[in-house]
């Protein structure tokens, strides 16, 4: 029999649900884990112990009186480091926020407390989730369970590396440009981001808000679509949610998919992961799929666009954090409020920095039309021929990564090959369509992801790919820990 | 050689929407003169890192009231703008507020304002939303923050530089602010409910801004200071700079900033957490036919059926409060002539001796507009003269008390026989038999008619009774 840990998201609510085992039990198995793993993953930056079992404990007690209990009941979801958590820390992995405590849970939270889902902790990733390794956060680099020694990616890294090492049964993560799909990739666990207005972004600590969704990752493409059934949907806090197709099926019933393969980005993947990918839809269409390849012209200017809006928009957001209400313990004492200002402000790190820099010179007058009216304008046109390519194909498939993992380290002098990790994310965040990524295989023991894209609001879809894929392709999605 | 300067003023008035319940992007409440220091306050107004504004709905149609009352073109789209820069009492180091730079979608442009005789062009119209508030502690260099404030919601009206002499500036305010009371959407004597700053420039030389002047009267002073100042600096020859001026309310004069405000850029950019706001035909139909009457349409009333004069109507006009007292008063008993001119002349000759603005005040003296009504009736039946309907006003306003003599009942019993009404109408018709027709073709002129009837039998006969009556009579003409 596998151990408690490792049950799917479907397995941990049955055996509650139907007293096989104890939510306590479970949650009390995972807690011991975290407590023996993670001082070698490093993927939490708090743990929620004490609530955790008392949580447990009052499900428990549901059911033994036979009352009816949510439907998440028991398992326990980490949640990214941005995501407000009421009388919980939340952090961003910043120096700027470390003492912060939100007196209020993000709406994700609250639903997923409804549901009796467990908040077992608070997951580590760049700071701010300004980063593609989880290597910029003030409490050091989340490692990859895969490969200690290689980075998990991000910015969601904790997120994704606490899922695959069985630390929690699903997590929450955020993605403003591939934050949950490429750790994802890189940690083999499936990672999905929403259709931008169909997960409440209260409490979701702003990066980009144009760009940004809340998205789930779990080890099974079923674990992902319950946990997005119970977080999305119109909320009245953010007033940019609109009405989504939940409760989405985890049955595959379309094997006809009509699916491309966007060929632009396999030419500039790594010949591994381009492989693997067109392995992928040969197993696809041995599944019964239509594929074909296309190429897209624009996709060239994606990536500079993409940066070009989320530095913009993040260097007016993380203008509130003056330490004056709230954030870290600094004596005003003494200074002139600029030049306290500007103390606080130094305890940014060096990737924050450089992005509140670059998006306050994309927007200084004269320099506006140059950079970031043309960047909106890449943006419509984007979307516009995303939306032509989906009256012809239901879903677009591509790698998630061009590249496999690497070291840590090994990029963290070199922002823009950083940045180049991206190119093939972004695209969905800019035409704010839904993307997922799926474990596609391993070369040298390092994952590769699948990323699978549809229309808006076509999360349907995605899901019944995905499903399809996970069913025939069979990929391990448990590291060896 | 001075008077070959031409002067040009523009004007940027922010007005609070003190009407409104909650605040522009959270529930807390718009009224927040009434809490102790940060007592109205939420994570959203706060700035609390992961809070997104909901935008007041309510807010727009008072801001899109306020633009149809200044003749302003509503575009069917709106949006919100972050306008960037630092300060202390700014809970996001960036302020929600409108831009047209990338296009035209600020609640309101181009519209136009008629005061006295001139008028000045509106150049837009604009929803905000006002800062914290700080205060500086005696004897000490800290300073607290009050965050009640945080989020109230602003129109911002600026106008062209169209004004030529700060006199006009007066007229053009007292107008602007009455038109606000009328819509109902911001009551003007709230301490910081209007602010004013002004921009002036003469001859060629640089503009020079002047702010902080936290009355509407001060404007004017304000503006004759600085007019001036830069004259007086030209004809010494001396350059004028381009700079901001504080108004020191104490010592009446303008001030050179302490800080020197460098050109700053704001780094606009169009607010992603608020979705633009359509205004489709329809919803500004239904809001034109919810407007409420404005001082142009009163003042037109106020002279035809009070038959009063241009220049009385105009005095009324200019505070709602004053025009409402007249108008319950002379419901009471009608008179309107006797009671404007005593609130036009006594009232407000005592108000003026007592160093207060009668619009402000009017709601707080202890009269009532039925006392008026009781003094106006004591003067028409001769049972008081004047000089002493003078004493039991001023005795009234202080007191609320008014002592009335022995009096002649029989002369204010109602008038209830149909016959003695009629009578008084037919009456009415044969001295106006001018009026008569034009009533036939307008009929607002059945109100002068009314009026009239209403001064014939001093008030006694119910006006609605008498209305209908009157254009029964009409018909048979
Ligand atoms: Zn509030």
């Amino acid at each position: 029999m596998s151990r408690l840990c490792d049950l799917s998201l479907d397995e941990v609510t049955d055996g509650i649900r139907n007293q096989h085992f104890s939510a306590e039990d479970y949650v009390s198995h995972i807690l011991e884990r975290i407590a023996k793993l993670d001082a070698d993953i490093k993927a939490f930056v708090s743990v929620n112990s004490d609530h955790a079992i008392e949580s447990a404990r009052r499900i428990d007690s549901k059911i033994r009186r036979g009352e009816k209990v949510g439907y998440l009941a028991g398992i326990t979801v980490g949640i990214k480091d941005n995501i407000s958590t009421k009388g919980l820390r939340t952090t961003c992995a910043s120096r700027v926020l470390a003492d912060y405590v939100p007196p209020y849970d993000a709406t994700v939270i609250r639903k997923l407390k409804e549901s009796d889902a467990i908040v077992i902790g608070k997951l580590n990733l760049d700071e701010f989730a300004m980063g593609s390794t989880t290597e910029f956060s003030n409490f050091g680099p989340t490692r990859n369970p895969w490969n200690l020694d290689y980075v998990t990616g991000g910015s969601s890294g904790g997120s994704a590396a606490a899922v695959a090492a069985a630390e929690c049964t699903a997590s929450l993560g955020s993605d403003t440009g591939g934050s949950v799909r490429c750790p994802a990739s890189f940690c083999s666990v499936v990672g999905f981001k929403p259709t931008y207005g169909s997960v409440s972004r209260y409490g979701l600590i702003a990066y980009s808000n144009s760009l940004e969704q809340i998205g789930p990752i779990a080890r099974t493409v079923s674990g992902v679509v319950r946990v997005m059934n119970v977080i999305s949907g119109v909320d009245p806090n953010d007033d940019t949610t609109r009405t989504v197709a939940s409760p989405y099926s985890v049955e595959s019933n379309r094997n006809h998919l009509r699916i491309a393969l966007l060929n632009n980005l396999t030419v500039n993947a790594q010949p591994e992961v381009s492989k693997c990918i067109y392995s992928a839809m040969d197993t696809l269409s041995s599944a019964g799929c239509i594929c074909e390849e296309i190429t897209l012209d624009s996709l060239e200017f994606a990536l500079a666009s993409y940066y070009v809006i989320a530095m913009a928009e993040a260097s007016s957001n993380l203008a509130r954090y003056d330490n004056i209400r709230y954030g870290f313990d600094l004596d005003p004492e003494g200074y002139e409020w600029n030049s306290y200002f500007s103390k606080v402000r130094s305890n940014f790190g060096e990737e924050v920095k450089r992005r509140i820099i670059v998006g306050t010179y994309v927007l200084s007058s004269g320099y506006y039309g140059r950079y970031y009216l043309k960047a909106q304008k890449v943006r419509a046109l984007l979307r516009r021929e995303f939306k032509s390519l989906y009256s012809k194909y239901d879903v677009i498939i591509a790698p998630t990564m061009p590249i496999l993992p690497f070291k840590i380290g090994e990029k963290i002098g070199d922002p823009i090959k950083i940045y180049y990790m991206d190119i093939d994310t972004v695209i969905s965040n800019l035409t704010g369509m839904p993307a997922i990524s799926i474990p596609a295989g391993f070369s040298n023991g390092l994952p590769i992801g699948l990323q699978i894209m549809s229309d808006d609001f076509q999360e349907q879809k995605i899901f019944d790919a995905a499903l399809l894929f996970e069913r025939t392709a069979k990929i391990q999605v448990r590291s060896p820990l | 050689m001075i008077s070959n300067y031409s002067t040009k003023i523009g004007l940027e008035i922010h007005c609070q929407l003190t009407s409104l319940k909650s605040k522009l992007f959270c529930s807390c409440h718009c009224n927040y003169r009434e809490y102790s220091p940060n007592e109205n306050i939420c994570p959203t107004c706060t700035g609390l890192p992961g809070t997104l504004p909901l935008l007041n709905q309510t807010a727009i149609e008072k801001a899109a009231m306020v633009c149809m009352a200044l003749r302003c073109t509503i575009p069917n789209n709106i949006l919100f703008y972050r306008k960037n820069y630092f300060y202390l009492d700014l809970p996001k180091n960036f302020q929600l507020t409108q831009y047209n730079a990338h296009g035209i979608t600020s609640i309101g442009v181009d519209g136009l304002l008629g005061y006295g005789q001139g008028e000045a062009r509106i150049r837009r119209v604009q929803l905000e939303e006002d800062p914290g508030r700080l205060s500086y502690v005696k004897g000490s260099s800290g300073s607290l923050i009050d965050y009640n404030r945080a989020g109230v919601p602003l129109v911002e009206i600026v106008t062209e530089p169209d004004f030529h002499d700060p006199k006009d500036v007066r007229l053009f305010l007292n107008k602007l602010a009455s038109i606000v009371e009328h819509l109902g959407v911001c009551d003007t004597s709230l301490e910081g409910a209007v602010r004013c700053d002004a921009n002036i420039s003469i001859g060629d030389s640089r503009r020079v801004e002047i702010k902080n002047v936290s009355s509407f009267g001060d404007v004017e002073k304000a503006l004759k200071f600085e007019m001036t100042r830069q004259k007086a600096m030209l004809n010494y020859e001396m350059e004028i700079r381009g700079e901001t001026r504080h108004w020191d309310e104490q010592r009446k004069i303008t001030k050179q900033s302490r800080t020197k405000e460098e050109e700053q850029d704001y780094r606009y950019f169009s607010e992603p957490d608020i979705p633009s706001i359509q205004i489709d035909e329809d919803y500004l139909k239904e809001l034109h036919s919810k407007m409420p009457e404005l001082p142009d349409e009163r003042k037109e009333r106020f002279i035809n059926y009070y038959n009063l004069t241009e220049h009385v109507s105009k005095v009324l006009i200019e505070h709602k409060d004053l025009a409402d007292y007249f108008e319950e008063s002379a419901k009471i008993y009608f008179a309107p002539k006797e009671i404007s001119s005593i609130i036009v002349t006594d009232l407000m000759s005592y108000v003026d001796d007592n160093s207060k603005k009668l619009g402000s005040t009017i709601r707080y003296i202890k009269m009532s507009p039925k006392q008026l009504a009781e003094i106006a009736r004591m003067i028409k039946e001769g049972i008081v003269n004047r000089k002493t309907a003078k004493q039991l006003l001023y005795e009234a306003v202080v007191s609320g008390k008014l002592i009335t003599s022995s009096e002649n009942e029989t002369n204010f019993r109602k008038i209830d026989d149909e016959g003695l009404i009629l009578r008084s109408i037919e009456n009415v018709f044969e001295t106006e038999s001018l009026a008569v027709l034009d009533a036939k073709k307008n009929p607002n002129v059945s109100n002068y008619l009314l009026g009239k009837v209403m001064e014939l039998t001093k008030g006694r006969v119910d006006p609605g009774r008498a209305l209908s009556q009157i254009n029964k009579k009409l018909l048979e003409y």
